[in-house]
Order: C-alpha cells, then sequence, then structure tokens
C-alpha cells in the first residue's frame, strides 16, 4: 500500500515538475491560457496601471495594480467605512447626507476617469450612487471623495456616470422613470404611460476645481436609462443613451419590457441643448436636493440642500434628441475611438448592431424617419446602420476598444470575450470568462487613446474558483494579455463586492499627478485644530465638551482628563502633529457607539462620545505608529450628573494631585 | 562540480522563465531599504543641504528665534523638553553646544538618512527607541528653530 502511494507520488512530483518546466499551463478551465509570469510584479516593484474598480452592492470603489491585481486601497463613496472613519467622524458625516437624510449605504456602479481632449489626465475618478441617485468626484490626489451630488427627478442612477472628451459633462440618467418631484407622485402604479418621466441630468465639472453643478435635465419620455457614452472626436457635442422598457412596463419587466423586437439609443446633441439653456429656454423646476463638500482646508464636509433645477422637455424641441433602433433591450452603448462608430449590445440579443454617426447625421438631414415615439423622431434602422456583427455570442453587454481597429464585447450568457474587427465586423478571437462577465475594461478604451495592452473582465460569479467560503462567494476579475493576436488569461483575482465597471489608467499618470503625503498643518484650518501641545485643552460648554487633543509618536495630548459627568456630549477634536508620509494615528474610547478614529499628518478629525454611565473609560491609539504605540493610552474620568468634580486635563503629572 | 552543474541548470531555468518579465513590469524607481550601510557620511556635517558655507550665525536674532519657538510648538516639543530631561527625545539644553548649527540643520531636514548612518544617533534610537520624524520643516523654519536652542542656551 504504501509502495503504491510512493509510486503516485513519485508520478505527481515528475507531473508537477515537467508542468513548471513546460513553463505555460495548458488547462484553461484551471489556470491561466497565457503566461501567468506576465502579471508577474517583484516585490517593491510598481504597476503598470491604476485599475479603478466599483465596488457594485458596497457602494465603495477599489484601487487595484495592474498586471500585479494587487489591492492598494478602496475608496469609501457611498458608504460609511469604519477602516477609514468615513461616515463615522463628524467632518465625513455630511458627505451621505442626502434629501432623504443620511444613507450610510448605497450602490456604486460605474467609473469615468476624467479627460482631456479625449484623454484621460489623472484628475478625477467619477461614481454613481445607483439607489438614492447622486453622482460623486474622488479626488486623484488623496484618493478621497471629495464631493457627492444628489440627482432629482431619478430613481435609480444607473446611466452615469459617462462624461464628455474634455469632462465639460459628467451624465447622470434615470433608470426608472418616475413622476416628477415637483408633481403630485400620489398616483396609480399603472399610469406609467400618463404620469412617468425620464429625466437625464448633465452635471457640469468646473475645470480647475471640479465641482459639480446640475447644469440641466432633459426630460424624455419615460423608459428604463441604462448605459451611456459621448461622443468623441467627430462626435464631441454628441450623447448616446440605451434605452430599453420602451413597453413602459411597470410590473414583471423581465416578461413585459421583453416584448418589441428593438428599444433605442438615444442620440442626444447636448451642444444644442446648451444653447438652449444659455438662450434662457429652460424651466426652473422646484426640487430638493443634496450637494456635499469636502472641503480641503477646514478638513470639513458641508451638505447644502438646493432648491432648483432647470429642464428642457425634449418633446418641445425637436433638434435635441432622436431614437435610434436597437435589438432587444440594450445595455453597452460604446463610441470607437474614432467617434464614428456606436456600438449597441442588446443583452437578449444574438447580434452586435455598429451604428455609424456619419450616416445617422444624414439621415437626420434627410428626415430619414420611421415616425416617432412620444412625439421624438425615430430613425429609419438601416439608415444608421453601418453593419452588423453576425453570431458573436448570446447576450452581449459592454465593448471597449484597443486602439488598433478592434473591439472587444463581453457576453454574459454565452460567459466569454469576443474580439471582432470594427471594419469589417468579423470575430476574430474568444475567450471564456469564469464565470458571467458583465463589464471589461482596456486601459483607456473608452477614450481617443487606448492602451491596448490588457483587458480585463468583471465577473458575477466565482463558484468554484476560489476556496469555498460558505454561502457567500467572492466576484472576481480576469487579466488577459491582448497584445497579441490572441487573448490570454494571465491572471484571475477576488475583487470587493460586485465590479461593475471600471477603469484604468498608467501608473505614471496618477502617481506623478502631485499626489498628496501629508495635510500641512500650517494650511489646516479645521475650527478645533489643536496647534502644538500648549494649546491642547478641554472646554466646557453647557453639556458639551470640547477637547482640543494632539497625537504624536506616541502620546495623546492631554492624555488624562477628569470632570465629564454623565449627560455630557464629549467631542474628541484630534490634530495630528506628525508631518511625515504614512503616520497617521487612530483614536479609540471604550464604548464609543460611533466607532474610532484615523487621522493622517497634519488632519484633524472629531469622534463625538457620550459616555454612558459612570467610571474609567480607557482610551488609544488603534494605528501602530512605533515601538511605543503600545503605550499610546490615556484615561476619561466620568462623574454622576450634578457631581462637583472639575474639568481637569494632563499629560505627564499625576491629576488630582498624589496625597 | 556536479553541484556546479545543477546550479547553472536551476539559474538557465530561471533566467529562461521569468527573466525578461520584471524589467518590463517596472514603471518606478525601486523603494530604498530602511536601513543603509554607512559610506562617505561625515558625523561632524551630517547629511542634508546645510554646511558651514550657507548656515551663518552671530549674534542672537530675537525675532527669528521666536518664529522659531513658534513652529517647535506646533512640530517640536511634543517630545523635546527645553531642559535637559528627556521625554521621547532628548531635551534641548545644551544642543547647540553640542552640534554645529548646520549639522541641526540637517538633523531635523533630513531625519531617516542620519539616524540609518550617525553612529550617535543610532546609540540614541537605542536610549528613545523611537524614530525622529520628518516634520516636513521647510529651511527658514530649521534655521528659525536653531536661533530659538541657541536662546535656550542662553546666546544674547
Amino acid at each position: 500500500m504504501n509502495r503504491i502511494k510512493n509510486i503516485a507520488l513519485c508520478f505527481t512530483a515528475i507531473a508537477i515538475t515537467l508542468g513548471i518546466n513546460g513553463c505555460k499551463p495548458k488547462n484553461t478551465a484551471t489556470a491561466s491560457s497565457g503566461d501567468a509570469t506576465k502579471a508577474y510584479v517583484a516585490p517593491g516593484k510598481y504597476d503598470e496601471f491604476y485599475n479603478f474598480v466599483s465596488g457594485g452592492f458596497s457602494g465603495q470603489m477599489s484601487v487595484y495594480g495592474l498586471p500585479s491585481g494587487r489591492l492598494f486601497r478602496y475608496i469609501p463613496v457611498f458608504s460609511v467605512d469604519p477602516e477609514k472613519g468615513w461616515g463615522y467622524n463628524e467632518e465625513t458625516k455630511p458627505m451621505l447626507n442626502t434629501s432623504h437624510g443620511f444613507v450610510p449605504w448605497d450602490d456604486l456602479h460605474h467609473i469615468e476617469l476624467s479627460q482631456t481632449k479625449g484623454e484621460q489626465n489623472g484628475k478625477w475618478a467619477f461614481a454613481n450612487a445607483n439607489n438614492t441617485p447622486r453622482l460623486a468626484r474622488i479626488d486623484l490626489k488623496t484618493f478621497r471623495t471629495a464631493e457627492i451630488i444628489e440627482l432629482p427627478n431619478s430613481g435609480g442612477n444607473h446611466s452615469s456616470p459617462f462624461g464628455t472628451e474634455n469632462s465639460e459633462y459628467i451624465v447622470a440618467g434615470t433608470r426608472f422613470s418616475v413622476p416628477s418631484d415637483a408633481d403630485n407622485g400620489d398616483v396609480p402604479i399603472n399610469s406609467y404611460k400618463k404620469n412617468f418621466k425620464g429625466h437625464l441630468s448633465f452635471v457640469s465639472i468646473a475645470p480647475e476645481t471640479g465641482e459639480m453643478k446640475i447644469a440641466f435635465q432633459l426630460r424624455t419620455p419615460g423608459v428604463n436609462f441604462d448605459l451611456a457614452r459621448a461622443g468623441k472626436g467627430k462626435s464631441h457635442g454628441w450623447f448616446f443613451f440605451s434605452c430599453y422598457n420602451t413597453e413602459q412596463a411597470s410590473t414583471l419587466l423581465e416578461v413585459n419590457a421583453s416584448q418589441k423586437d428593438k428599444d433605442f439609443i438615444m442620440a442626444v446633441n447636448w451642444k444644442k441643448a446648451e444653447e438652449y439653456i444659455k438662450a434662457g429656454k429652460g424651466t426652473k423646476t422646484a426640487v430638493k436636493y443634496a450637494h456635499n463638500v469636502f472641503n480641503e482646508a477646514t478638513q470639513t464636509a458641508t451638505s447644502k440642500i438646493e432648491n432648483e433645477v432647470l429642464v428642457l422637455d425634449i418633446k418641445d424641441f425637436k433638434d435635441i434628441c432622436y431614437f435610434i433602433p436597437c435589438p432587444k433591450s440594450p445595455h453597452g452603448c460604446d463610441v470607437d475611438p474614432t467617434g464614428e462608430y456606436i456600438v449597441g449590445s442588446g443583452k437578449l440579443a444574438a447580434l452586435i448592431p455598429v451604428f455609424s454617426y456619419d450616416k445617422l447625421q444624414k439621415a437626420i438631414t434627410d428626415k430619414t424617419f420611421d415616425g416617432d415615439y412620444e412625439g421624438i423622431p425615430v430613425i429609419k434602422y438601416e439608415a444608421a446602420l453601418y453593419g452588423e456583427v453576425k453570431k458573436p455570442g448570446l447576450g452581449p453587454l459592454h465593448t471597449e476598444f484597443d486602439g488598433k481597429g478592434n473591439a472587444y464585447t463581453s457576453f454574459f450568457v454565452s460567459s466569454e470575450i469576443v474580439k471582432w474587427n470594427i471594419k469589417d465586423l468579423k470575430v476574430l478571437d474568444r475567450a471564456p470568462t469564469f464565470y458571467s462577465v458583465g463589464h471589461l475594461c482596456i486601459p483607456g478604451g473608452n477614450t481617443v487613446k487606448p492602451w491596448g495592452k490588457y483587458l480585463i473582465a468583471y465577473n458575477k460569479i466565482t463558484k468554484d474558483r476560489y476556496l469555498p467560503t460558505g454561502p457567500e462567494l467572492t466576484q472576481s476579475a480576469q487579466l488577459f494579455d491582448i497584445s497579441g493576436d490572441k487573448m490570454q488569461m494571465i491572471l484571475d483575482f477576488p475583487t470587493i463586492g460586485e465590479p461593475h465597471y471600471a477603469q484604468a489608467a498608467p501608473a505614471d499618470l496618477i502617481r506623478n499627478n502631485g499626489q498628496l503625503k501629508i495635510y500641512k498643518i500650517a494650511d489646516n484650518i479645521h475650527p478645533y485644530k489643536t496647534n502644538g501641545e500648549a494649546e491642547a485643552k478641554v472646554v466646557r460648554e453647557g453639556n458639551k465638551v470640547h477637547v482640543y487633543m494632539t497625537s504624536i509618536r506616541s502620546h495623546f495630548a492631554p492624555d488624562n482628563i477628569e470632570g465629564i459627568k454623565l449627560g455630557d456630549e464629549v467631542y474628541f477634536h484630534v490634530t495630528n502633529l506628525e508631518q511625515d508620509w504614512d503616520v497617521p494615528h487612530g483614536f479609540a474610547i471604550k464604548g464609543a457607539n460611533n466607532a474610532e478614529l484615523l487621522i493622517m499628518p497634519g488632519e484633524t478629525c472629531t469622534l463625538k462620545w457620550v459616555p454612558d454611565r459612570v467610571g474609567m473609560f480607557p482610551m488609544y491609539c488603534t494605528d501602530f505608529c512605533s515601538a511605543l504605540h503600545q503605550e499610546m493610552q490615556g484615561y476619561v474620568r466620568v462623574s454622576p450628573a450634578g457631581s462637583s468634580v472639575p474639568i481637569t486635563f494632563s499629560l505627564g503629572k499625576p491629576v488630582p494631585e498624589i496625597k | 562540480m556536479k553541484k556546479i552543474f545543477v546550479l547553472s541548470v536551476i539559474v538557465a531555468f530561471v533566467v529562461s522563465c521569468g527573466g525578461n518579465s520584471s524589467s518590463e513590469n517596472t514603471t518606478g524607481e525601486t523603494p530604498k531599504s530602511m536601513v543603509e550601510q554607512p559610506t562617505t557620511y561625515d558625523p561632524k556635517r551630517g547629511e542634508g543641504k546645510f554646511d558651514e558655507s550657507n548656515v551663518k550665525i552671530g549674534a542672537l536674532d530675537a525675532a527669528m528665534a521666536t518664529k522659531g519657538e513658534s513652529i517647535s510648538g506646533t512640530k517640536c516639543t511634543s517630545c523635546h523638553k527645553l531642559t535637559d530631561e528627556k521625554l521621547v527625545g532628548p531635551g534641548w539644553k545644551g544642543v547647540t553646544t553640542r552640534r554645529t548649527p548646520h549639522w541641526i540643520m540637517n538633523f531635523i531636514t533630513n531625519p531617516d538618512p542620519m539616524i540609518n548612518k550617525d553612529p550617535e544617533v543610532q546609540a540614541q534610537l537605542e536610549i528613545c527607541l523611537v524614530r525622529m520624524p520628518n516634520q516636513s520643516l521647510v529651511d527658514e523654519d530649521a534655521r528659525n528653530i536653531v536661533e530659538f536652542m541657541r536662546k535656550n542656551d542662553g546666546v544674547k
């Protein structure tokens, strides 16, 4: 028996040796199809690309390196994050405010990196909140969310955050059509056709500061908007939105929104809409939405409720919008690097229609229409069509481009990536994904200048790909080398939440953009900043107690506090006096119902603490800061309400005095 | 002889399978190790941009000393007392008699390389166990702090 085992072991060893010597594992189902060493980045070496990946239902955005698939950071955007204090400390709570109040958890689907002349510029990433409709701007110097704006008249901000070639506008198209906010929403659900409207928000981006403003909204017939892309190059000035549920169903959409052979891609002449707005044609509409901005100087966010938006109803302006028929509930709607070809991806279709911008323009000029849809002209399908990719696979979802004349489309149903040539519409290659790919990404693959070296597939299902972790499994991304004729899978890595869309940019573009390493303490104008230990103090204002505290390796000042009484609200305003990169301090106090703090060098953060009992409360630093980190601690004494213990605070001497 | 043969096979294998990937995957410089070997380190001058030629001292400049006191209140005195008593780091009393002004300015603007190389600073680290942080002082701050240290040492 033992001998048989030994022989088996020997064979295994030989097999493994042969496998290694071969360098390329051959079995695509179990390993990579290509040379996995291409995804290897040695310790201490940097990756070639940053990959900004949506966290789906986690509401966050994660940042990976490519080709290694190493996770660097996840950026809290639309959900609270205990690791970074996002939504817990007093400074960031306003960022998650909405017209509905504080929303602690949302659903982030898509990423858009800012552009100049159709190329990435490394300044900002934008992201959409799909549930309570919002748009966020992330500053790529700090990798923090800088601004969040809520979108009125919307329900489910899915068709977002796609942008124009100079990031003049980031759009936000509603997935759910709903009665307008100013109208009475208390109507029967089956009055969809009469009462429900779509709204497409055009949010302008200030070129220097990035500040977002809802420039105008287009009111459309009630349909579902799914995805969108701006024109580029010659088609700059146009936007293309995929629409489904042109059946206008409000129930069992699975069946009822799949009745028609064709839905639409809506072509929007946004330059024309801009002209109408400039000419004062917009209707001021009463709405209510939150606009939240994080101020880097005060290190504090403010949330302001806005009350008005400008709306253009597209049925009143005959030359803004046109519908292009597109088969079977289109999802992806992608424009190639030249701006000429618009690729529709009907998620129930078995072909891919490619539309021509030039033909579309001619059809509009010649009025080659096929009737109208609620007063909006419908272009004749053939008049806008460049051609169809025949039998590419089942369920095309989304397409990106390599800049070498090829398109890559993800297929959810047949679980594969298909490479095809834009000019002759011939399928060139196909590669399986594991399993059920949704979006895909090529670095710069939505811009005029793609880096066609890698492609990443973002998969919905992993099942047997990794070690099991109970009922809940990770989703995954799969990296393909697309530098040759054939796609080769070289890496498979787990993701945070469900990755919908992602974008990638060259590492140098981001890391050389003026990355912030510390907050300069002299520039910190937080109202509760403590500018050195001499200013550390504890101030009582009625039942509110403000602790002006500092942290440096490895002590707090003050670290002994007495005179807190039951019924007090205590605010710890902790200023990190460090001025060196990568030296955050943490702060935690026993019984805090509101988490902890993590404070970057030069930053001030505030933890609200309401003690619930009389006694002694330890506090300490939670981020390992030095060899004496474990000594970085202190005590807060809590006395009964009405106690005569005075407020005292100290560092380095006993209080009260020793008898 | 046999060993050498085996070794050369291994080397050939490693080179053929993985040798070309590391260079093409690198866009940045390799981060430096925390521990560096002393080379041409001058313990009298320290390491940094300051030396006798660009740091001049004379009679105490009271205005500079006041500025130095202010900046050290934010960035230094959490850890250094003005007496000779150690807190986190050593007390400042007498530091301007033990060290040249340019050594102090190099150390407070460029601490990490000097902690790694200077034998006396390494000995101090064994006592304090906390590496003096880089507090991102600009040149003017550093010069003003030296003036405040001189005032603290009784220079008129």
